[in-house]
């Protein structure tokens, strides 16, 4: 309060002179600071889409440089009728199903139950978010030993249970139980750190209150933490089906989009048509479909997000 | 406004509901220990294999291919990590994943922290579409992209290159919101007094801003570093010698290998692992904030 009143006379004052001199000063200085990001900016964010999009109109090959002949739209309708294309958009789709429900809510459940207890949570935050920080590479070599036919660990834990393991890396659906199990082992922690900062925020008065008024620990937790949670629920459910959208990594080093493609995603199927087989121009075309469908995606969320909260909030 | 409220239902209720109170704070009780207790669990489960990559390791071969899931043996040996470090260039993916890191959070600390200052205190002309791009580039998935930004770097004769590494990591509309976010914290009156002492707009920025913004920085050069260490997708594009690849990348080249030698598989998952945790537990409350406020922002 006092530092307003006493700004406000000051700033009166030199406002005649300051409008005059200001902007000018303030435009080269602003245009200083910002020339080097927007350089990089420029050069490697919107460069790479408007490559991508011009490539996408030419059968340009990978290969050699240079954009190849003219072919107007003709790689779009060659992805958009491409059987292929469609199964990696499926499979992209399908890990997606497959691994954001788990990984919003059950982070949500131990974020929670967590918090309820007053000892000990460093230990927990570093044995959930550890994971977080291993190379995907590392993660998939110690879990392709774990799921090591016969002898490694997860085979042998089915056994325990008198279960007969699925061939984890050798049939469609065994590929995806193993792919699903690394995903939320490996990411589980990212989540869990977003709903642990959030919970944080909630002062600990609403649950005294609670408490006195008789609700139960569940009551609390259904009641209060849950709704309380509800943005950070929405910005985590988003993050998590962008994240689980553009898998690649996990699936190409266990599985290698295999056997026989079933598990391939979207990624890889660029990354083989661009790549393998050099058809630049096609793999472009691939790539703007699933870039645009991906931006649509944000922009459909922020859309949403912004209708209800700007009602509640004013 | 809410605090008050919520200690004058406190004052009020206390006296009268005593012994329900109890009640209710047993069976709390029993929840609480509940719920330690599967976390307890699963926290171990979590630490399953890491635990088994690690006692791998350090198992003979032989005794291995014997009993593949002992959970212990006989004569614990490092020879797993010597031949490993002899047979894989290990060393030189430290140095370049270092390199390429290290590199990756300087150049974003600098650039965005710079941007972030601009769109935070200084009117330009101009701000509202910098701004507006900054917001865009929060939606593109670069990961998307991987196919025009190769062409991109080939024409560049940037392949193969540190810089090819470096460069896409700079442009980082997440660090530059962070930035504005912690800039605008900064109270104007301090910069106008400063302004009024003579002080340059670059050294409000580098002198009063920065100083006063240090879990920013520490937040975005924690993460840029986390995600350029771990990147793998464009490195296994980019690098195609062995001895300029990095860590994910040359550990992905032991991935189904024709040799099954676990014990040296998982030395060297360990040894993939190791700086990183290193980081991670020195770092830990830094990171987990880091996460925290990227991620709400």
């Amino acid at each position: 309060m006092a530092t307003t009143a006493v700004a406000t006379p000051a700033a009166r004052t030199r406002a005649p002179t300051r409008k005059a001199a200001a902007p000018s000063n303030q435009n080269r200085a602003g245009w200083l600071f910002a020339t080097p990001f927007l350089f990089v900016y420029v050069a490697f964010m919107i460069g790479p889409v408007l490559i991508g999009l011009v490539m996408s109109l030419f059968n340009t090959a990978t290969v050699k440089s240079g954009l190849g002949e003219w072919v107007g739209f003709s790689n779009y309708s060659d992805v958009l009728t491409s059987s292929d294309f469609w199964k990696s958009m499926w499979h992209s789709t399908l890990f997606t199903v497959l691994t954001t429900p788990i990984l919003v809510l059950l982070p949500l459940l131990f974020a929670v139950l967590t918090s309820r207890i007053r000892h000990g949570r460093t230990f927990f935050r570093l044995a959930f978010f550890a994971p977080y920080v291993v190379p995907s590479a590392a993660v998939a070599l110690i879990f392709a030993w774990m799921y090591a036919p016969e002898i490694g660990l997860l085979s042998k834990v089915f056994g325990w249970f008198g279960l007969t393991a699925p061939n984890f890396l050798g049939s469609t659906s065994g590929g995806w139980f193993a792919v699903v199990l690394l995903t939320v082992w490996w990411t589980f922690g990212f989540n869990f750190i977003l709903y642990t900062a959030a919970l944080q925020e909630i002062p600990e008065e609403i649950y005294e209150a609670a408490e006195i008024d008789g609700a139960t620990p569940w009551q609390q937790i259904r009641m209060v933490t849950v709704p309380l949670l509800g943005p950070t629920i929405s910005l985590v459910f988003i993050l998590q089906l962008l994240a689980s959208l553009k898998v690649f990594d996990q699936i190409y080093l266990l599985l290698q989009g295999g056997p026989n493609y079933t598990t391939r995603p979207v990624i890889e199927y660029i990354y083989d048509t661009g790549f393998t087989s050099y058809r630049g121009g096609y793999a472009a075309a691939a790539t703007m479909v699933y870039f645009v469908t991906l931006v649509l995606i944000s922009v459909a969320w922020l859309v949403w997000r912004r209708r209800p909260s700007a009602a509640e909030n004013g | 406004m809410t605090t008050t409220l919520v200690d004058d239902r406190v004052a009020t209720k206390v006296p009268t509901q005593r012994p329900p109170r109890t009640e209710t704070t047993s069976g709390a009780k029993i929840f609480n220990r509940l719920a330690a207790t599967c976390m307890i669990l699963f926290a171990l489960i979590w630490l399953v294999p890491f635990a088994w990559a690690l006692i791998t390791s350090f198992r003979p071969d032989n005794e291995i291919t014997a009993n593949p899931t002992k959970p212990w043996s006989n004569h614990w040996t490092f020879h797993a990590y010597t031949s490993v470090w002899n047979a894989i260039p290990i060393r030189w993916w430290y140095l370049n994943s270092l390199i390429i890191s290290t590199l990756s959070v300087i150049f974003t600390v600098f650039f965005c922290s710079m941007v972030g200052f601009a769109l935070a205190h200084l009117r330009f002309r101009g701000k509202g579409p910098i701004m507006a791009l900054v917001i865009a580039g929060l939606m593109l998935p670069m990961e998307a992209l991987i196919l025009p930004q190769f062409t991109e770097f080939r024409e560049l004769h940037l392949l193969g290159t540190y810089w090819a590494l470096v460069l896409p990591n700079i442009a980082a509309p997440l660090a530059v919101f962070v930035f504005a976010s912690f800039f605008r914290g900064v109270p104007v009156a301090l910069i106008e007094a400063a302004r009024l002492d003579g002080a340059s707009w670059w050294r409000i920025y580098s002198r009063i801003c920065m100083p006063l913004c240090r879990p920013a920085i520490s937040a975005v050069a924690i993460l840029t570093f986390v995600t350029s260490w771990n990147a793998f997708l464009w490195p296994l594009l980019v690098l195609s010698q062995t001895k300029t690849q990095t860590i994910p990348v040359g550990l992905s080249s032991l991935q189904g290998g024709s040799a099954i030698q676990f014990a040296e598989v998982m030395a060297a998952s360990v040894l993939g692992i190791i700086p990183l945790l290193a980081v991670f537990l020195i770092f830990q409350r830094q990171i987990q904030q880091g996460v925290a406020n990227t991620g709400i922002k």
